[in-house]
C-alpha cells in the first residue's frame, strides 16, 4: 500500500513537471540572476527568464516610473550587448542609465509614439539584442502581452514592459497579463547617510520596496533593497536605523510570502 | 592649362572668341589682349568624367557610344536612325536636348568616325549629314587640322603650303610618309573608309532591376506581395552574383492609366537579403494607390554598393553581437518610424544638464564615452524645468519643503548645493547665470532634483526662483 502511494505520487509529480515544462522558457540556463540568493532562490531558474517581464511604479511613481526604469536598466546592465529602449515620448535622461551601469553606446533609443508594443515586437525578433524595454502608458491587453511573451521566448531576448500611467495605481495595471513576472518598484525613505547621525546632511543610497506580485512557477514575494548602483546591482537592506523601514522589513525583507496573485 | 613651356588657354567661351582669343595661345598673350580676363584653371579629369556621363546619356540614341576626348562623343547610329525618325531628325533632337541641358553642340553623321569628327568640328553647320558617296567632297574643303593630326605635323603641313584636306588628297602620299611618317596617310585612309576604324564603346554601369508585366491588372496587397517576392528573388540573385548589396531600392507600380507609383526604401548597410528587403518594402504597400489596377511592377536597385566580405558565423550564439542582425533591425525601425526617431545618446562635455546629451543616428558607431557616474543624475529630466514653490533658508541650505503640482513634499534628506555656472561662451545671457542644484528626498522616499536660479548673494546670478528639473 505504502509502495503504491509512493508510485502514485511519483506519477503525479512527473505529470506536474510536464505541465510546468509546457509553460517554462525554451532557453533554460540563460536566466539573468540578481546575484542575491534571497531573490534568485525565489525565481524559477534562479533568475529572470528570457521572456516578458512587467515592471511598474506605485503611487505617484506610476506616472514617471523612475525607480522602475532604473531597476530595468540595472538588470540589463549586467548583461552584454546592445539593447532597444522604446518610449512613447523621450523623457529618459541618458546619464542616469550610465549611472545604473548601462553604457550609452549600448542603448538604441526609439521614439515610437503609440506604437511602442509593435516596436518592441520588432526588436524581439533580433536575437543579438541583450534586451528590449518598452515604456507605455496605454492599456496592454492579454493578447498583446502574450504576443510579446511568445516573441521574447522564441528569440530568447528578455522583454521588459514598463507600465506608466498618469493615474496613481491605475486599475489597468492590475489587469491580467501574460508576463512571466510582474514587479512593483516603489521608493522607501532611506536611512541617513551616516547611521545614527541623522543631522548630517546628504543622501544615502536610495531604498526600494521590491514587490514580485506575480511569478509564473513561483510565489509572490517582497523585498527591501538598496537601489541599483553603478554596476547595475541591487543589495538587500542589512542594517537599519529607521523605525519605519524596520517595520516594513519585518513584513517583507525576509522574503515572506505576502499573497498569491493568480492572473 | 600648362603645355610644358608656359600656361596656355585650354578653352574659350563665346565672348572670349569674339575678342580674338583662341585656345592654344599662351595665357600671357591672351591677358595682354584682354585686360581683366577671367581665368579658371582647366580640370581635364573632371571634364573627362563629365564627358563620360554625357556619353552614357547618349546611349539613349544607339547602343554604342564612345568618348572622342577632350570635347567630342561618337555615337554609332548604324541601324538606329529609323527609330528616331531619320538621321536629320535624330541630330536635331540630340542637339536640341543638349541645348536644353546647357550644352552648345554641333553634330554630324558620316560613314566613318574620321569624317564625322571633321565635319562636326570644322564643317561650320550645327548639324550635318554626309551621304556615303560624298565623303571626299565633304572632306575636301576642310582645313588639315580636321584630320586629328599632332600639332607639329599640322605646323609642318602649313609650312609646306598644305591648307585644306583637298591639297593632301591630291598630293602624292609617298613624300608625305617620308616626311611625317605614316600618320597623315593613316588618318586619310581612316577618314575615307579605306581602313576600318573601331571606336571603344563605353559600357554603361549595370542597373540591377527586374520587371514583371501582368496579363490582367492587379490591385490587392497580397498579389503585390507575391509579385514582389519574385522580383526580389531575381534582383537579389543578380546582386549576389555581382557581390553587391542594395542601399536603396525603388519599387515602381505601373498603373493601367499610365501613371507610376513608387515606393522607396533605404538600408544602413548594403544588403542582398531578399527576406529583409522584401519586408521593408511590404511595410510601404499601404502608401500605394493601385487605382484601376497595376499592369506591371518594376524593382530597381537604384543605389548598390559592393558588399564587404564578412565572416559567417558557423554557430551563431545567443547574446553575441551579430552586426548584420542589428543592422537589419535598425533598417526596419528607421523605415517604419523615421530616421530621426531611432537614435543613440552620446555625452557632450557640458555641465548644463540639458546640453550634456547629444542625439546621434543609431547606425553611427558610438564613441565609447560615457557620463560620470557621480554625482548621480535623475532618471527623468523635465523639459522645461517646472517652477515649484519652495520653503528654504538662504543662501546655501537645502529646501525644507516644496510644492509641486499642488502636492506638498516635506524634505527629509537633501544633498547639495551642486553649483552649475552658465556657459558664457555659448550664450551671452549666461555670463553670470548660476544654478544651485539640490537632490532631495521627501518623507515617502521619492527623490527630486531641484535647482535655484542664482547664488543668493548676487542679483546678477539669478532671480532665486526654484525649479524642479528631474526625478530620480
Amino acid at each position: 500500500m505504502e509502495n503504491f502511494k509512493h508510485k502514485e505520487i511519483q506519477i503525479l509529480r512527473s505529470r506536474i513537471a510536464g505541465i510546468q515544462a509546457a509553460g517554462s522558457p525554451k532557453h533554460p540556463g540563460t536566466a539573468i540572476p540578481f546575484g542575491i540568493p534571497a531573490i534568485d532562490n525565489r525565481l524559477p531558474g534562479n533568475g529572470l527568464q528570457n521572456a516578458l517581464h512587467e515592471v511598474a511604479g506605485v503611487g505617484p511613481e506610476t506616472e514617471h516610473g523612475t525607480a522602475a526604469a532604473r531597476f530595468i536598466a540595472g538588470i540589463l546592465a549586467r548583461r552584454s550587448g546592445p539593447l532597444l529602449w522604446v518610449q512613447e515620448w523621450p523623457d529618459m535622461y541618458a546619464p542616469a542609465l550610465a549611472g545604473a551601469g548601462l553604457a550609452p553606446g549600448r542603448v538604441i533609443h526609439l521614439r515610437a509614439g503609440r506604437l511602442v508594443l509593435a516596436a518592441m515586437e520588432e526588436g524581439l525578433h533580433t536575437r543579438s539584442l541583450a534586451g528590449v524595454v518598452g515604456e507605455t502608458s496605454s492599456r496592454v491587453t492579454l493578447t498583446a502581452s502574450r504576443r510579446l511573451h511568445l516573441a521574447a521566448e522564441a528569440s530568447g531576448v528578455p522583454a521588459f514592459l514598463l507600465r506608466r500611467s498618469r493615474r496613481f495605481d491605475d486599475a489597468h495595471l492590475a489587469e491580467p497579463s501574460a508576463a512571466t513576472t510582474r514587479w512593483r518598484v516603489s521608493p522607501l525613505p532611506a536611512p541617513p547617510p551616516i547611521l545614527r547621525a541623522p543631522t548630517v546632511p546628504g543622501l544615502a543610497r536610495a531604498v526600494w520596496r521590491l514587490d514580485l506580485i506575480r511569478c509564473r512557477g513561483g510565489e509572490a514575494v517582497s523585498w527591501i533593497v538598496e537601489a541599483t548602483d553603478a554596476q547595475g546591482c541591487l543589495r538587500l537592506v542589512s542594517d537599519l536605523s529607521d523605525r519605519q523601514i524596520a517595520e516594513g522589513r519585518r513584513l517583507a525583507a525576509g522574503g515572506r510570502t505576502i499573497r498569491h496573485v493568480h492572473a | 592649362m600648362h603645355d610644358g613651356r608656359c600656361r596656355v588657354v585650354a578653352a574659350v567661351n563665346a565672348a572670349g572668341q569674339a575678342l580674338g582669343i583662341r585656345s592654344g595661345v599662351p595665357l600671357a598673350n591672351a591677358q595682354a589682349l584682354v585686360p581683366g580676363l577671367g581665368i579658371f584653371e582647366a580640370e581635364p579629369e573632371a571634364d573627362e568624367a563629365a564627358l563620360t556621363k554625357l556619353a552614357i546619356w547618349c546611349l539613349r540614341y544607339a547602343p554604342l557610344a564612345a568618348l572622342d576626348a577632350p570635347d567630342g562623343i561618337w555615337i554609332d547610329v548604324t541601324g538606329c536612325t529609323h527609330l528616331a525618325g531619320g538621321e536629320e531628325v535624330l541630330l536635331k533632337n540630340l542637339v536640341a536636348r543638349l541645348k536644353r541641358a546647357g550644352f552648345t553642340a554641333r553634330a554630324a553623321i558620316a560613314c566613318t568616325p574620321g569624317v564625322a569628327h571633321a565635319v562636326a568640328r570644322y564643317g561650320g553647320q550645327q548639324i550635318a549629314v554626309v551621304p556615303a558617296d560624298s565623303l571626299r567632297d565633304a572632306l575636301a574643303p576642310l582645313p588639315v587640322q580636321a584630320l586629328r593630326l599632332p600639332s607639329e605635323v599640322i605646323d609642318g603641313l602649313h609650312r609646306l603650303g598644305f591648307e585644306c584636306i583637298d591639297d593632301l588628297m591630291t598630293a602624292p602620299r609617298a613624300p608625305l610618309v617620308k616626311r611625317f611618317g605614316t600618320v597623315v596617310a593613316l588618318r586619310l585612309a581612316l577618314a575615307l573608309g579605306e581602313q576600318f576604324e573601331s571606336i571603344h564603346s563605353l559600357t554603361p554601369p549595370d542597373v540591377i532591376e527586374n520587371r514583371l508585366a501582368f496579363a490582367e491588372p492587379i490591385r490587392t496587397a497580397e498579389v503585390f506581395a507575391a509579385v514582389l517576392d519574385r522580383l526580389m528573388r531575381s534582383v537579389c540573385r543578380q546582386l549576389e552574383r555581382a557581390a553587391f548589396g542594395a542601399r536603396r531600392l525603388d519599387l515602381l507600380f505601373e498603373r493601367v492609366d499610365n501613371s507610376v507609383q513608387t515606393i522607396r526604401i533605404g538600408t544602413a548597410q548594403p544588403s542582398h537579403d531578399a527576406a529583409h528587403l522584401g519586408r521593408l518594402l511590404r511595410e510601404r504597400f499601404e502608401q500605394v494607390d493601385p487605382g484601376a489596377g497595376v499592369e506591371a511592377m518594376r524593382l530597381i536597385a537604384t543605389i548598390a554598393e559592393p558588399l564587404p566580405f564578412t565572416q559567417i558565423e558557423a554557430l551563431p550564439q545567443h547574446g553575441t553581437t551579430n552586426t548584420q542582425d542589428l543592422a537589419a533591425l535598425l533598417d526596419r525601425l528607421v523605415n517604419r518610424f523615421g530616421a530621426d526617431r531611432v537614435y543613440r545618446m552620446e555625452p557632450v562635455e557640458s555641465d548644463v544638464p540639458e546640453r550634456a546629451v547629444r542625439y546621434i543616428p543609431a547606425s553611427e558607431p558610438p564613441s565609447g564615452k560615457s557620463w560620470p557616474v557621480t554625482p548621480p543624475r535623475p532618471t527623468r529630466l523635465l523639459s522645461p524645468p517646472q517652477p515649484v514653490m519652495v520653503l528654504a533658508p538662504l543662501p546655501d541650505h537645502p529646501p525644507r519643503a516644496f510644492t509641486w503640482r499642488r502636492r506638498r513634499h516635506r524634505v527629509r534628506h537633501a544633498d547639495g548645493p551642486e553649483r552649475i555656472a552658465g556657459e558664457w561662451w555659448i550664450r551671452d545671457g549666461e555670463t553670470h547665470a548660476v544654478r544651485d542644484y539640490f537632490a532631495v528626498e521627501d518623507e515617502e522616499g521619492h527623490r527630486f532634483w531641484l535647482f535655484r536660479r542664482g547664488d543668493g548673494q548676487h542679483a546678477a546670478t539669478g532671480d532665486l526662483q526654484w525649479f524642479l528639473h528631474g526625478l530620480f
